[in-house]
């Protein structure tokens, strides 16, 4: 296990307010990523996760406060510098995003081919070291048309550890898989990351895939952090709100319910 | 009164909308021109592009060209030799192809054909975040995706109206010749002396290079800024098939004015 500088922090996001038109997504969100941890945000569907991974990628730009990563200032950077920093950055997308009209092999040499000048022979070596670290060397010729969700998954992570990044972002890498290909996942995240010194966050709403293998988790709700703290902190807190998330119980702080008139007198009002 | 108002209000949201949405999609084709350099240093990937919207067209632009050029064969020959001059008919064949019905004919069938194809394959792409997943590994869907299939279309539209106009001909000449009797002697000859390199062919040419143009731009936009839904995608794919086959039909009119007055 390579000894990871656990002081100093990859990704700064301090007291940021986001907002589509008049939509607020999110209010005043601060938190730090350390290098070399795996850091999950957590929270329920549409409270501002995925919003947060674009800011700190810099495909979005705060309205109000900082993000920085390694050190730079997201929204001070031209576009190239952007584009450079991208490039030690890696990015899962929720359903892996993979290029249809290329086959496994392609995709993962595609950075490879549109930022090196490597020769053929050594982008070969890397590519199917890459689909090796998946489980999918096999697989390297087929279509992403032929694979089923969890490996096109693997497929897309191959891709996006293609270039060694320094930072790895996963969007929602649960969703929609069975069990098995979880478990898969999940485990991929932890040994890559710590194989190559890299930082990773992962925004999820699984709960208990993710405390399994993560050092710090980060929750939020309706464009606020709520909470933070490692993982065994968490199913220690006697908070209403993280006992809820925590153990998925499905009335608590958060409601069942989408805000309404009561229901009895709502029949009423339809039947006058 | 509060009606008037309010169709007013209508007319003028809409106005305003449209005028908004050519502006996005003038800065779009600016965009597209400025991150043209790729295509010049890696042709190879146009040229994958002119194969998807070029070269898979050709049979239905051939057969299309075929067809026309068959019926103006039969309609020319019926109403020339009234007059007693269906020797003419090459030319008439021949000028209706190059100027109008080639570069026309050929636009609409490949906004048709390969328009709707090119939109609907961006915005697939988009729907499924291969554009932002492109963009996050630092590489500019503009340069690697949309420019590639613009330069692609107007390289391959031209080239498909000149097949489109060739093989209409030989139709013509089939007809014409072949199975009606016409003198052969006189179809071509009469035509090369009619058809006017400049007059008629660079004209015929040049229009089909702006369509070629208008419908490759109304794809890659109408692909780029479609909803990233399924609706979305397929309301973009209708879109451009209307909106290219409408733009292709008005600047026809447009072009044919400036280019034959009567001189």
């Amino acid at each position: 296990m390579p000894t990871i500088p656990a002081t100093d922090n990859l990704v700064e996001v301090e007291n940021v307010n986001f907002a589509y038109d008049s939509r607020q997504i999110l209010e005043g969100v601060s938190l730090d990523i350390r290098r070399g941890q795996v850091v999950a945000i957590m929270g329920l569907s549409g409270c501002g996760k995925t919003t947060l991974l674009r800011l700190i990628g810099g495909a979005l730009l705060p309205t109000r406060g900082e993000v920085r990563v390694d050190g730079k200032v997201m929204a001070r950077l031209s576009h190239e510098e952007r584009f450079a920093l991208r490039r030690r950055m890696g990015m899962l997308f929720q359903f892996g995003a993979l290029f249809t009209d290329m086959s496994c092999y392609d995709n993962v040499a595609f950075q490879m081919r549109e930022h090196t000048d490597l020769p053929r022979e050594m982008i070969d070596d890397l590519v199917l070291m890459k689909l090796q670290a998946v489980g999918l060397r096999g697989a390297h010729q087929l279509m992403p048309s032929a694979l089923s969700g969890g490996m096109a998954r693997r497929v897309a992570l191959a891709r996006t550890i293609a270039l060694d990044p320094m930072l790895i972002m996963y969007d929602e890498p649960f969703a929609g898989l069975d069990p098995v290909s979880m478990g898969v996942i999940g485990q991929l995240i932890r040994r890559l990351n710590d194989a190559l010194g890299a930082t990773s966050i992962i925004v999820t709403h699984d709960v208990a895939e993710a405390l399994g293998l993560v050092d710090y988790v980060y929750i939020m709700s309706a464009g606020v952090i709520l909470t933070q703290g490692t993982p065994d902190e968490l199913r220690a807190s006697d908070k209403p709100f993280v006992r809820q998330f925590v153990h998925g119980e499905t009335d608590g702080p958060m409601p069942f319910h989408y805000p309404a008139e009561d229901y009895a007198s709502d029949l009423r009002a339809r039947e006058a | 009164m509060t009606a008037v108002t309010g169709f007013l209000e209508n007319l003028g949201a809409r106005a305003i909308g449209a005028v908004n949405r050519l502006g996005f999609a003038s800065r779009f084709l600016l965009l597209t021109l400025r991150n043209s350099g790729m295509c010049l240093s890696r042709f190879s990937l146009v040229a994958r592009e002119i194969y998807f919207a070029g070269v898979l067209s050709l049979i239905i632009i051939l057969v299309s060209g075929l067809f026309v050029g068959m019926v103006l064969g039969l309609q020319g020959y019926d109403t020339l030799q009234r007059y007693g001059s269906s020797s003419a008919l090459g030319v008439l064949v021949a000028l209706s192809l190059v100027r109008e019905l080639g570069p026309v004919v050929a636009g609409l069938l490949f906004a048709s054909r390969a328009g709707s194809a090119i939109t609907a394959e961006i915005g697939l792409m988009k729907a499924t975040e291969q554009l932002a997943a492109m963009e996050m590994m630092a590489v500019d869907p503009i340069a690697r995706v949309i420019a590639p299939r613009f330069w692609a279309g107007v390289i391959s539209m031209p080239l498909l109206a000149a097949m489109f106009s060739g093989m209409g001909v030989f139709g013509g000449y089939l007809v014409g010749v072949r199975l009606i009797g016409v003198d052969e002697g006189s179809f071509w000859s009469q035509m090369q002396a009619a058809v006017d390199f400049k007059e008629d062919i660079l004209n015929g040419v040049i229009k089909s290079v702006v369509f070629g143009i208008a419908v490759s731009w109304i794809a890659v936009f109408e692909g780029y800024d479609a909803p990233p839904t399924a609706e979305g995608v397929s309301g973009a794919t209708t879109r451009t098939v209307v909106t290219a086959s409408l733009s292709i039909l008005a600047l026809d009119f447009m072009l044919t004015a400036f280019m034959f007055r009567g001189a």
